[in-house]
């Protein structure tokens, strides 16, 4: 099934990433009503919380090109000694157009 | 913290909403330039500015609404459409439970009302908070608002005079997130637990993003980074 790209169809097309992407905003506290929260849970999500953020940086470092690579590397560098996040991002987003306009 | 006795009503502080508001306030400078990218896409594949704007607005999800763009032609498949949608903001789900201990003593329609500017950069900033001992929903609802109108803004400029923005990596500014989501997690506490559910999450995420269908590699690597947790219990020795 496809929708048309006419001006009602791009509203429905809006409707439908909307409530779903609601949906996936909805969901995760409606589940855990669900959910006896014991230690045993409460460790789980979260250990999974803090996971999250490496799923989802692991393949961008792994799969990047060098200017994801260097960007990630200097925010990873500066962060551990300088434990500021600003300065750390600052940089790293300042290394990643470095590297793409030397290399 | 009390994890199992029912605790007092958590109430959001306003000073403390507008405090997290202007903290977010230099990273959504950053957001604005994905919008723009995003507005200039959008009006490419020929959709209207308003509608552009509606959907960022609406959907406020950014790299899913680049997706929907790649489907983009005269027609547009559902189900690949909700298919990819879903997939790529299933990490909301994941997002939002970890938030659960802090949202259920809040009323239900304001915990609902407060997911709904719920994404990357306000939730890690929450997780980080949690992980140190500190409650804080207040960023979720001041550094959600701040981040919607930045991408909203964005997204404006972007589909009027999207042109000055064309290659926004050139600027790096495709890292803006991940250089962010990674100075969050360095900044939380590590352990040998959290260090050893890190290297299970990232192989998980390896693997699903090399031989599991597209965009499923944060949501398994998460859950596989979870079990870690699940079995390996932190000693209450802290005061967390």
């Amino acid at each position: 099934m496809s929708i048309e790209t006419s001006s009602q169809g791009i509203l429905a097309i809006i409707a439908i990433m909307a409530l779903v992407t609601l949906a996936t905003r909805w969901g995760g506290p409606f589940l855990m009503s669900y959910v006896t929260i014991n230690p045993r849970i409460e460790s789980f999500i979260n250990t999974m919380a803090s996971s999250v953020l490496i799923a989802i940086l692991t393949p961008m470092a792994i799969t990047g090109d060098i200017g994801a690579r260097a960007a990630l590397g200097t925010t990873a560098v500066l962060m551990l000694v300088l434990h500021k996040p600003l300065p750390s991002i600052a940089a790293g987003i300042a290394a990643a157009a470095a590297a793409r306009y030397f290399f | 913290m009390n994890s199992s006795s029912p605790s007092v009503v958590y109430r959001l502080d306003p000073a403390r909403v507008r405090g997290e508001f202007l903290r977010l306030l230099p990273i959504s400078l950053f957001v604005v330039a994905f919008g723009t990218a995003f507005g200039l896409a959008a009006v490419q594949k020929g959709i209207l500015p308003l509608e552009a704007t509606l959907m960022s607005a609406l959907v406020f999800a950014g790299a899913s609404q680049f997706a929907a763009l790649e489907l983009w032609g005269d027609q547009v498949a559902l189900l690949p459409l909700m298919a990819i949608t879903f997939a790529i903001n299933s990490r909301h789900i994941l997002m939002g439970a970890s938030l659960y201990p802090m949202l259920r003593d809040m009323p239900t329609p304001r915990r609902y009302g407060l997911l709904l500017v719920l994404t990357d950069a306000n939730w890690a900033i929450s997780a980080q908070d949690y992980q140190n001992g500190r409650r804080n929903l207040e960023v979720i609802l001041g550094g959600g608002m701040v981040l919607w109108l930045a991408w909203l803004i964005g997204t404006l400029l972007g589909v009027y005079f999207g042109g000055m923005l064309a290659h926004p990596e050139q600027f790096g500014l495709d890292m803006v997130l991940g250089c962010f989501l990674l100075a969050m997690a360095l900044g939380g506490r590590k352990n040998p637990r959290v260090l050893l559910a890190w290297i299970v999450a990232a192989v998980a995420a390896m693997a699903a993003y090399w031989w599991l269908p597209p965009h499923t590699h944060v949501v398994v690597g998460a859950l596989a980074g979870g079990v870690v947790g699940f079995f390996w219990l932190e000693r209450k020795t802290d005061e967390h």
